[in-house]
């Protein structure tokens, strides 16, 4: 699945999109997508079109999702919700390793392996460059992940180009978005009529042609397009990431961090939300007779204490230096670790927070009183 | 046994406890071998770098190595008792079984140093992971210039290694050792660490390595006296500790600024560190 030249678009009629369904299903996927529940656009199974959230909209704001009802049908007339992909590529608790108790001492294995063919319906541009900034951590350092190996390498991926904005969305700050332009299969921009078919792999290719596709017609295309731009006019929020990663390597002192841990409550929601936050514990589970253990890993979060807990107690002791590394880590070192950012402006962090706080106003505010003149900071240690 | 691409980096491997010997107390060294011949033989490892002990059941930690580098032999680690893995380890016995999976992390540069005088500074139990160094520098000593070991303690009866302190003497090493708190028989030094790098007599500071292990804030001292003293900022090396859990720089416990310490480190170059060194909670 690499950047091929988007070829022709086709059209799938409103009414087939089941078909597509159906064709993963029989092709032995194991279809998710967005769908309603507890109030909220979640990733979840997808066995037919009425699990998708059909006519249902969504506003957002800092600390603030409220799902809506669409005046139309529309199957994707909404933006990004609490889950990610990172779910399934990334489970939030997975075994790595087992061991059993015998005659000679312990047994280690693998922890079992061998996860559903996923194809995920409804990724948005934002999503597919999350899921490359995670590619390079678990599939493209020294060592590689098993875990997501297993899914990432099976994973079907049908885009679908937004064609509204949230108030928390700022993609176009970080060049992820809206549209989207590579990492997927099939690629979808919904219209009344239909969707207008995008192919980006040959596994794309060979599904298009098992579906009820027709040549896009021009007015099909024009509409898309503009239906595109809607959501690029509609997004309000901004990041300036000019020298970011200097910016705030060089600002670690600022006052600004106490600022924000006034109103932080470590809670650690836009680590959860996030779609590229890749750190997790492992700790040890065993049976009651300790015969039998397993080493689970779990998503962790840089919010937590005992995240940073050594043996003298936590390097992390304030929610000032949890905060200061989450958007450190996030904006400026991940380009150190992963020639990337890791944020994508996708806008979760600042939706989930249940206080508030939204990263690209933190940002903004210490650009503003950029004025420590400290030295500047040396690229990591290789 | 080298971790490489490709392999299940969680992947852990049983590994015989030999012995445990108590070096003083709450301080043991426990002798591993690993239960696969194959690897046993196969493993190898640079003075500084760790590994991953696990006791199944209760959790893994990161261990430097304080084994002799030189061949395939029994790889010791010089353990603390201070969280719960490393209170159950000094529950094992001769002939337990546990996983080990390593080495990681970087190593001392003992090659950068040649021809250099090389001054190893420990504090505390950071002794256990320059062992390795001390005994690479020892093996080919003609190759350095000097040898000397500064080592801070507590007290005289927490000074690790106590019986092969001589030994090192023997093969050319200058031993100096100070104590925070002395005792009645205690004729040398009192005082930190930093004071004996103070007092040392540096023949040419341009060609001074100095290797770091102890305290941070040991570290941080040692490291401005050194630079005081005209040993240039690229020849000092610490080595750091975090939370590490997977070892791989994948769980993100360890970072440190942009470094991932588990593989940028333990082992760093102070100049490339130093930024994060005096930030307070980074």
């Amino acid at each position: 699945m690499t950047n091929l030249p988007l070829q022709t678009t086709w059209f799938l009629p409103r009414g087939e999109l089941s078909r597509l369904i159906e064709t993963l299903r029989a092709d032995g996927y194991e279809v998710v997508g967005p769908t309603v529940d507890q109030g909220a656009i979640v990733y979840s199974e997808i066995r037919s079109t009425d699990d998708l959230p059909k006519g249902w909209t969504e506003t957002q704001g800092p600390g603030q999702y409220r799902l809506e009802r669409r005046t139309d049908d529309a199957y994707f007339g909404f933006t990004v919700g609490p889950h990610s992909w990172k779910k399934y590529l990334f489970p939030p608790l997975v075994t790595v390793s087992t061991a059993e108790r015998t005659p000679d001492g312990w047994s280690i294995s693998d922890g079992k392996n061998d996860p559903p063919k996923y194809a995920f319906l409804g990724v948005r541009a934002c999503e597919l460059a999350a899921i490359a900034v995670q590619d390079r951590t678990f599939l493209h350092g020294p060592y590689v992940d098993p875990v997501y190996k297993a899914r990432r390498d099976q994973a079907f991926i049908i885009a679908v180009n937004c064609t509204q904005a949230a108030s928390t969305c700022f993609c176009t700050s970080m060049g992820t978005g809206p549209r989207c332009t590579r990492g997927f299969d099939l690629a979808l921009t919904e219209l009344p009529a239909g969707f207008l078919v995008e192919v980006g792999s040959p596994a794309g290719e060979a599904l298009a042609a098992r579906l009820p596709l027709v040549e896009a017609a021009e007015d099909h295309t024009r509409e898309a397009e503009a239906r595109r731009q809607n959501a690029v006019d509609q997004i309000q929020r901004r990041m300036d990431t000019t020298g970011i990663r200097d910016l705030l390597l060089q600002n670690l002192e600022h006052p600004r961090w106490s600022d924000v841990a006034q109103r932080c409550l470590s809670c650690t929601n836009c680590t959860m939300v996030c779609p590229t936050c890749f750190c997790h514990s492992v700790r040890d589970v065993s049976d009651l007779t300790g015969d039998q253990a397993r080493r689970e890993r779990q998503w962790d979060s840089c919010f937590n204490l005992d995240f940073s807990y050594m043996n003298g107690g936590p390097v992390r002791n304030d929610v000032r230096s949890r905060y200061r590394q989450w958007l450190t880590h996030k904006l400026a070192s991940w380009f150190d670790q992963f020639d990337v950012s890791g944020c994508v402006g996708c806008g979760r962090c600042i939706t989930w927070c249940p206080v508030g706080i939204d990263l690209t106003e933190e940002v903004a505010a210490i650009r503003s009183s950029d004025g420590l003149q400290r030295p500047p900071v040396s690229p990591a240690a290789t | 046994m080298t971790l490489q691409t490709g392999i299940n980096p969680w992947q852990s491997h049983p590994a015989v406890i030999e012995s445990i010997t108590l070096e003083v107390a709450g301080v043991a060294t426990f002798r591993l071998r690993l239960q696969s011949e194959e690897l046993a033989a196969s493993y190898r490892f640079e003075p500084g770098q760790f590994n991953m002990l696990w006791v199944p059941g209760a959790g893994e930690v990161a261990i430097s190595l304080s084994a002799d580098p030189n061949g395939a032999g029994p790889l010791d680690h010089t353990i603390r008792a201070a969280g719960n893995v490393t209170r159950l380890l000094f529950r094992q016995t001769h002939g337990s079984v546990i996983g080990l999976r390593g080495p990681y992390g970087t190593s001392w540069p003992l090659e950068q140093a040649v021809g250099s005088h090389v001054i190893l500074i420990a504090g505390g139990i950071g002794l256990a992971p320059l062992r390795p160094a001390i005994l690479a520098l020892l093996a080919q000593r003609d190759r350095y210039e000097s040898l000397t070991l500064l080592c801070g303690a507590r007290s005289p009866d927490t000074l690790l290694y106590p019986a092969e302190r001589a030994e090192w003497e023997r093969g050319g090493m200058k031993v100096l050792t100070t104590v925070d708190r002395a005792d009645g028989q205690w004729k040398g030094a009192v005082g930190v660490v930093t004071l004996l790098l103070d007092r040392l007599t540096l023949p040419d500071p341009q060609q001074t390595t100095v290797f770091m292990c102890g305290p941070e804030i040991m570290m941080r001292f040692c490291a401005l006296t050194a630079l005081d003293r005209g040993i240039p900022a690229e020849n000092l090396w610490l080595s750091a500790e975090r939370n590490m859990q997977c070892a791989v720089g994948l769980c993100g416990h360890c970072q440190w600024g942009p470094n991932f310490v588990c593989r940028e480190g333990p082992v760093f170059r102070y100049d490339r560190i130093a930024p994060f060194l005096n930030v307070e909670g980074l």
